[in-house]
């Protein structure tokens, strides 16, 4: 085990983070703004691969399909939370639940039909195909430039969340949302913008993601799944806790699949070692997630109400 | 007691008939396709009646019983696997194995509540599924096949109509018990606890250990359910423990009529006959349709779970019920 590889590791982790934390931070101000949760996220972020995946095929440019994937992909969230999910909003969690599951069906099938069952392949744009060397480590430029774009939104949205009069509502929003309709606000309108917001990030984390992941039909809800983790972690409605649930949980993921079997086998038997590693890996985020919510159910960084 | 004219004697009653002689008419046509079919969905109706215990009475919306169907089937495949045939063997590992998962898992989930509940209980689920994709030794991401179904003792489930009846017998079962149950001091608390758990907690009722009670033994349930499904098809998958199945669990509930003993039964018949028909029939009245809905069903389903969830919400025996009453 050397440095260089356990720095990769880091790199893929947060890579792997902040795609979880673009995915991560809609879900949340949605949840926080409404306590509306949207199943068919992970499909807005399929969505978002596909359109980019077509897009960079018919242009040929990274930018313009950039551009199309996060426009397209905010235009077809808002039109599925005009039509279908408005009506959710004041429905019980279970409904919520169900109506959103029957979306991404539909979604997958919807894809199927026109992009056909087997994945798609998108390559990294031309000027960021290369390799760039840090600290004498050679890392793939495309990866590098996931986790500059997935900070700088961060970054943006800290910015949006805490220095703007958008902002101020959305945190109002989340702490008690009918109080802020009674003073006048026009709460269903601000969460509609959260809404088509969530949606464009959830198309930018597909655009990003297209030339890593192979972009087929059902990408979205292994992705989903892991973003609810993030939420859940770090507590529901908090963009914070979005933020360092998605780091930790990206980082847990990848470094603990890449050392977790190297590690035991340190410890213990070998082929014990080599037979549970691998099993244990894939469940270290989910006791991760059991063990901060037996210690604070409400998460580790949970919305301060009232 | 029994009211013979109420519908909620005679749908159940009726159903249960129909179910019994099914095996009976399948012979009679000479169609055994009948018999598989209807194994499937009397082991799909046994999950969803546990998972309805929980879910319609108890409040608690989980969205990873699949998790439990996955461990019951693990259980006869990897205990075949190592040349243990004994089905009471088998049995008695699932239930033991889900009823010690559920104690741990249910642990941690019970003490949460609404969304978190959902998520984290669809979490656990994967944590499973991913464990199951993990375990290469036992097929990993390609399941594992299972050369022969468990040996009962007299009862003979390599036969597909004892198998057929072996099911109907534990969701007759299960069904009596469950209403037992709900009609106890039991179902009182845990339904009480869905209404209103601060009254309940103020009355003194530690509802914590009745929800974890509850939350177990639905998932034993749903154990045998998985045992069933991997002796049905002899094949354990990680497919079996995926998120959707879960989803189909609270589909067929929601469907049937949630929160009523028998809804779960007619959601099962109903949302599966449903996705037979759209997979293979073809009336030839507009064939291009047609080929598209065979290939691409599940926009079908995914469009008509939407419109039951808007529409339809006291599901099919609700309304038949609460017509009449």
């Amino acid at each position: 085990m050397t440095w260089g590889l356990f720095l990769t590791q880091v790199l893929n982790g947060l890579q792997l983070g902040v795609l979880l934390f673009l995915l991560a931070a809609g879900l949340t101000l949605v949840f926080g703004i409404m306590n509306f949760v949207n199943l068919a996220h992970g499909s807005l972020y399929m969505m978002g691969a596909y359109f980019a995946a077509a897009a960079y095929a018919a242009t040929g440019s990274f930018l313009a399909a950039a551009a199309i994937a996060v426009a397209a992909t905010m235009i077809l969230g808002l039109v599925i939370e005009r039509v279908a999910l408005m009506r959710l909003y004041a429905r019980d969690h279970l409904d919520q639940v169900l109506a959103t599951f029957g979306l991404i069906l539909v979604f997958n099938e919807v894809v199927r039909y026109i992009w056909g069952p087997s994945s798609i392949y998108m390559n990294a744009p031309e000027a960021l195909s290369g390799q760039v060397t840090l600290f004498g480590l050679n890392y793939p430029s495309y990866r590098f430039a996931i986790i500059g774009v997935g900070l700088a939104v961060a970054g943006g949205l800290y910015l949006v969340i805490n220095r703007t009069r958008l902002g101020m509502l959305i945190r109002a929003g989340a702490s008690n949302a009918e109080m802020v309709s009674a003073l006048g606000v026009d709460i269903r309108f601000l969460n509609t913008m959260v809404f088509a917001m969530g949606a464009g990030l959830a198309g930018l984390a597909g655009l990003m993601a297209g030339p890593i992941l192979s972009v087929q039909p059902g990408m979205g809800e292994p992705v989903l799944i892991l973003t609810l983790v993030v939420i859940v972690t770090g507590g529901i409605g908090s963009v914070r806790g979005a933020f360092y649930g998605a780091l930790i949980v990206g980082l847990v993921d990848t470094v603990g699949r890449a050392f977790l079997p190297i590690v035991l086998q340190l410890t213990i038997e070998r082929s014990i070692a080599q037979a549970a590693g691998p099993a244990i890996a894939s469940m270290l985020i989910y006791l991760l997630m059991a063990v901060v919510l037996a210690v604070r159910p409400a998460g580790l960084f949970p919305v301060r109400h009232g | 007691m029994a009211d013979l004219r109420s519908p909620r004697f005679w749908v159940p009653a009726a159903v249960l008939a129909f179910l019994a002689l099914l095996p009976a008419y399948s012979a009679l046509v000479g169609q055994s396709f009948y018999v598989t079919l209807f194994t499937r969905i009397l082991v799909y109706a046994l999950a969803a009646l546990a998972l309805n215990f929980v879910l319609g009475f108890g409040g608690l919306v989980s969205f990873g019983h699949a998790l439990y169907m996955g461990l019951g089937a693990y259980a006869v495949g990897i205990l075949s696997f190592h040349g243990v045939t004994n089905g009471w063997v088998h049995l008695a590992a699932a239930l033991i194995v889900g009823g010690v998962f559920a104690t741990l898992v249910g642990a941690v989930v019970v003490r949460t509540g609404g969304m978190t509940f959902i998520m984290i209980t669809l979490a656990f689920a994967q944590m499973g599924y991913f464990l199951a994709v993990s375990l290469k030794q036992y097929g990993g991401d390609d399941g594992l096949t299972i050369d022969a179904r468990s040996q009962l003792g007299i009862v003979d489930l390599g036969s597909n109509t004892v198998l057929y009846y072996a099911v109907l017998a534990c969701l007759v079962a299960c069904l009596w018990l469950f209403n037992r149950m709900l009609g106890a001091r039991f179902g009182y608390v845990l339904r009480g606890s869905k209404s209103n758990e601060r009254r309940m907690l103020a009355l003194g009722f530690p509802t914590f250990r009745y929800k974890l009670s509850a939350y177990v033994m639905s998932a034993m349930v749903c154990t045998l359910a998985g045992f069933f499904l991997a002796n049905f098809t002899k094949f354990a998958s990680p497919s079996y423990m995926q998120w959707s199945v879960s989803g189909e669990l609270i589909v067929i509930i929601v469907l049937g009529g949630m929160g009523t003993l028998f809804g779960p039964v007619i959601g099962a018949i109903v949302l599966l006959l449903l996705e037979e028909v759209l997979q293979g029939y073809r009336p030839g009245l507009f064939p291009p349709l047609e080929e598209v809905v065979n290939k691409h069903w599940q926009v079908v389903i995914g469009l008509f779970v939407i419109l039951v969830v808007l529409f339809a919400k006291r599901g099919l025996y609700g309304f038949i019920v609460e017509r009449r009453e």
